[in-house]
């Protein structure tokens, strides 16, 4: 599975990078969205991939039974998943306030600052 | 004693205080600094003398060999005891001349600053802290000479010094750790005895080229002269100190050092002795053309540091006793002679000779003082500058290389020299009286004192030479040779070339004084020639710099947001694709077990993906996004992923409701690039996208760590208590890293919040005041 899924991230980011070099902010937002899900997936998978073995522990056992995928990537793209909401999020509400004041989809109109 | 020396840099620290007890009285106060490490080196003169070299170790970090050492032995015991007298007069003469000067504090704490790196740097037996303080002296001179940092012109001089020094300063670091390398050791007292070894490695031409860079911009030989003139935009009392005595000659203090273990070789010779000799008739040229006084004794400061530089460069024994003779009339005599010009500038309110005279009645003192200063300069017997200059003679007529070139510079240096000193000491003093600026009345005791006690002492060791010559200038030569050296200084020689060659330059430079301005004239005719030297050269650069820094501003940060994105991307492609595809051979192990259901997720997954960036409306961009992410949450949940899958799902469900909710009130989205420009960025992106897969497929095969995961899987339950291990992982082991998480996601909330209440608010005034609201957002 892990050679498909690095094309599948090898994709992701190149969409990803291809929305971040236009000039539309919307468009650079979604290139955002997608680079940081590509980024996650990168982490994801950069232990290996495990099906069926989830790393939880049964009631009345002290260590899982058998061998279980990586917990620390998980922990790790677990916080990622929230922070890249939060910056989305942020994101998303100045770029709109800027559109206010801009009052154009064009970053190249957003070169000084008092405007 | 380290400890003794640094704590200059304490006292500096505290000086705005000692300024609030103690008021105009500070400099006689901080005096007693300077004063009292001079009485210590004196106590040592009589170990040194008898060819002791002292070493003074501090540990500082033993375990890693560090310590710091003083090494005290002739050469570095002259230079000491010049910094630590000759500052302690500057000191006091300070509070004379810059009495009342509401800066004062300032140049107090800098002086004592630059006093406490001089030392450190004639001291330090390490190359590394050599360098330390040899970089603090050039910060400090730059802070001394732009001390009347409201001046244009002084600001400009004190850049201008700065960049020549820290740029030989760069140069001589690279020399430094070449010779650490080369002599296997960092200790200039080790050095000393490889010298042999040096000089047959391959690498002593680059090291010698090196570190001559830095003595040579520090010591302000040809063609680096230049900034030491404009140093002169500093207050007289730094003159004095740093661009005459002391800082100038660090330059030369480190050819002397090296002399024992890189001195000798035809490049040695060659190359010193011909740039201080043309260094030494250039500076004493471009003299005569001056009327400023300031600008006459800077110059004539370049043309005694050729003077040193040839001296050591011609190396034999006879050589380096005029050198260390030579230096220390030169301090004396120059030293004074500052102060001279500092109290004529005082008390006149003008620095031109020309509009000065007749000052001898009205300031008496000053007048026999500047007189006895000058003839030292002069090099008229019986001052100790007399001494000196035969000896140089002496030495340029057994010089190996370019004897007759560098006699002839010498000797026409010789009487343009006294022509210089013949107008600093008589120009002012006798003649008509003239009318100055300023009424001119005799100087302060404060400002007497420091020249009077040089000149006095030029007079002294030119009448008693053996004073010196059998104390401290043995000791000092015989560092420098490397070797013991008997120096037996005296007055008279008998009638040899030496004497000759010195009654011949008396003549002709006193003809020369007496014509002294229609000569001044006709050398104007010159000028034009003389301002494309060597400065014109550095405008030219800073010119350039100048060009090339609004160049890359253009081009690299040109407020594009694209632009850098793309300069970011493929730097990283080239970076990193070099190393990978150089380094490691990509090498794969397929292992193709996909089942249908994972490639129908992965292929929604890359579909969603492309199509958002095809997607020319705002909708499909954004639903296309969602499905992708929803089939990501899936990808998790099919990978023993549970936790990641649940997350995603709800915060890909928020995001929509996000982008739904705030997008539509954007524009359409308008295509805004060229076809061309399209092309060049998917040809970017895809070969990131193509370095990513390289990157993941070969990271693979490469187990640099044991995974920490072990540890954590098997103490979740034992010692957390929880059964959930990614959760254990998130709110146990890094629970600090879930606490910074919650703020950051507290911070953008709240800088949501801001935004949308500045909208609400903003939109009742955006009708009257546009402006207002555009600085607010």
């Amino acid at each position: 599975m892990e050679p498909v899924m690095a094309v599948a991230i090898g994709l992701l980011y190149a969409a990803a990078i291809f929305m971040m070099l236009r000039r539309s902010i919307v468009k650079l937002v979604i290139g955002l969205m997608l680079l940081s899900n590509a980024a996650n997936l990168l982490i994801f998978t950069s232990a290996g991939m495990t099906r069926g073995a989830p790393p939880l522990i049964p009631e009345g056992m002290l260590v899982p039974p058998g061998p279980v995928a990586d917990p620390l990537p998980q922990a790790v793209v677990l916080t990622a998943i929230v922070i890249a909401f939060g910056v989305l999020a942020f994101a998303v509400v100045l770029i709109r306030r800027a559109y206010e004041i801009v009052k154009a989809d064009d970053l190249d109109k957003m070169k000084d600052t008092d405007t | 004693m380290q400890l003794a020396v640094l704590s200059g840099f304490v006292l500096a620290a505290f000086a705005p205080l000692l300024h609030r007890w103690f008021g105009a009285r500070t400099s006689f106060v901080l005096a007693a600094f300077p004063a009292a490490l001079a009485l210590w080196f004196l106590g040592r003169v009589p170990q040194v003398m008898q060819g002791e070299v002292l070493l003074l170790v501090l540990e500082w970090v033993p375990a890693l060999g560090m310590s710091l050492t003083f090494l005290i032995d002739g050469l570095s015991l002259l230079f000491a005891l010049l910094i630590t007298v000759i500052g302690t007069f500057v000191l006091i003469y300070a509070g004379g001349y810059l009495k009342g000067h509401p800066d004062l504090v300032r140049f107090h704490v800098v002086i004592l600053a630059f006093m406490v790196s001089m030392l450190g740097l004639v001291l330090a037996d390490g190359l590394i802290t050599l360098f330390v303080f040899w970089e603090l002296t050039s910060i400090t001179s730059y802070l001394l000479i732009g001390f009347n940092h409201a001046d244009l012109e002084a600001r400009k001089s004190a850049r201008q010094g700065l960049f020549v020094t820290v740029a030989g300063g760069l140069a001589l670091m690279a020399g430094l750790v070449m010779l650490g390398i080369a002599g296997e050791s960092w200790s200039l007292t080790e050095l000393n005895a490889v010298g042999d070894v040096l000089r047959e490695h391959d690498l002593y031409m680059p090291l010698l080229i090196c570190l001559l860079l830095g003595a040579f911009t520090k010591s302000a030989q040809f063609p680096f002269h230049f900034w030491l003139p404009n140093a002169m935009a500093a207050p007289t009392p730094v003159s004095a100190y740093l661009h005459s005595a002391t800082m100038v000659k660090a330059g030369i203090y480190l050819l002397a050092r090296l002399q024992p273990s890189l001195g000798g070789t035809e490049a040695w010779v060659g190359i010193l002795s011909v740039v201080g000799a043309f260094t030494m008739f250039t500076g004493a040229f471009l003299a005569i053309r001056h009327t400023n006084i300031k600008k006459l004794l800077a110059y004539s400061t370049v043309m005694a540091l050729g003077t040193l530089t040839m001296l050591l460069g011609i190396g034999t024994e006879g050589a380096l006793i005029a050198f260390v003779t030579f230096l220390l009339a030169h301090s004396l005599y120059k030293g004074a002679l500052f102060m001279v010009a500092g109290i004529l500038d005082h008390e006149t309110g003008t620095k031109d000779v020309t509009a000065m005279g007749g000052l001898r009645p009205l300031m008496p003192v000053t007048a026999v003082v500047a007189m006895i200063a000058a003839l030292s300069l002069a090099g008229v017997p019986p001052l100790f500058g007399f001494i000196a200059k035969e000896l140089m003679f002496e030495s340029v007529l057994e010089a190996s290389a370019f004897r007759w070139l560098i006699l002839l510079l010498a000797f026409s240096a010789a009487f343009l020299t006294i022509a210089v000193a013949a107008v600093v000491a008589l120009r002012p003093f006798f003649g008509q009286r003239r009318q100055t600026p300023r009424v001119a009345h005799e100087a302060p005791v404060s400002m007497l004192l420091g020249p009077a006690v040089l000149a006095v002492l030029s007079l002294l060791l030119g009448l008693v030479p053996v004073l010196a010559g059998a104390h401290l200038l043995t000791a000092a030569a015989s560092a420098v040779m490397g070797g013991p050296v008997s120096v037996s200084l005296s007055l008279w020689h008998g009638i040899n070339l030496p004497l000759l060659m010195s009654l011949v330059s008396l003549a002709l430079g006193y003809l020369l004084f007496r014509r002294w301005d229609r000569v001044r004239a006709s050398l104007a005719r010159l000028d034009p020639l003389l301002s494309r030297g060597p400065e014109a050269g550095y405008d030219a650069l800073m010119d350039k710099v100048v060009v090339v820094s609004e160049w890359q501003t253009r081009v690299l940060q040109n407020g594009y947001m694209r632009n850098y994105i793309l300069v970011m991307i493929l730097t990283l492609i080239a970076l990193v694709g070099n190393s990978l595809l150089l380094r490691h051979a990509p090498e794969f192990a397929f292992d193709l077990d996909v089942r249908f259901h994972e490639a129908i997720v992965t292929g929604t997954m890359v579909m969603g993906a492309l199509f958002a960036t095809i997607s020319r409306s705002r909708l499909g961009a954004v639903v296309s996004v969602g499905i992708m992410g929803f089939s990501i949450a899936l990808t998790f949940i099919l990978f023993s992923a549970p936790d990641l899958g649940i997350t995603q799902l709800l915060v890909e469900t928020l995001t929509v409701i996000l982008l739904v909710l705030v997008l539509f009130r954007l524009p359409r989205f308008s295509r805004l690039s060229t076809p061309l420009e399209r092309v060049r960025d998917v040809a970017v992106a895809g070969s990131m996208g193509v370095l990513i897969t390289l990157l993941i497929l070969t990271s693979w095969s490469i187990d640099q760590f044991v995974p920490i995961s072990g540890y954590m899987i098997e103490n979740s339950a034992p010692l957390a208590y929880g059964r959930n291990i990614v959760n254990v992982i998130l709110v146990d082991y890094r629970a600090l890293d879930t606490l910074g998480e919650i703020f950051v996601l507290a911070l953008a909330a709240i800088g949501v919040f801001a935004m949308l209440k500045l909208r609400a608010t903003g939109k009742a005034s955006r009708k009257t005041a546009p402006a207002k609201e555009a600085a607010d957002g």
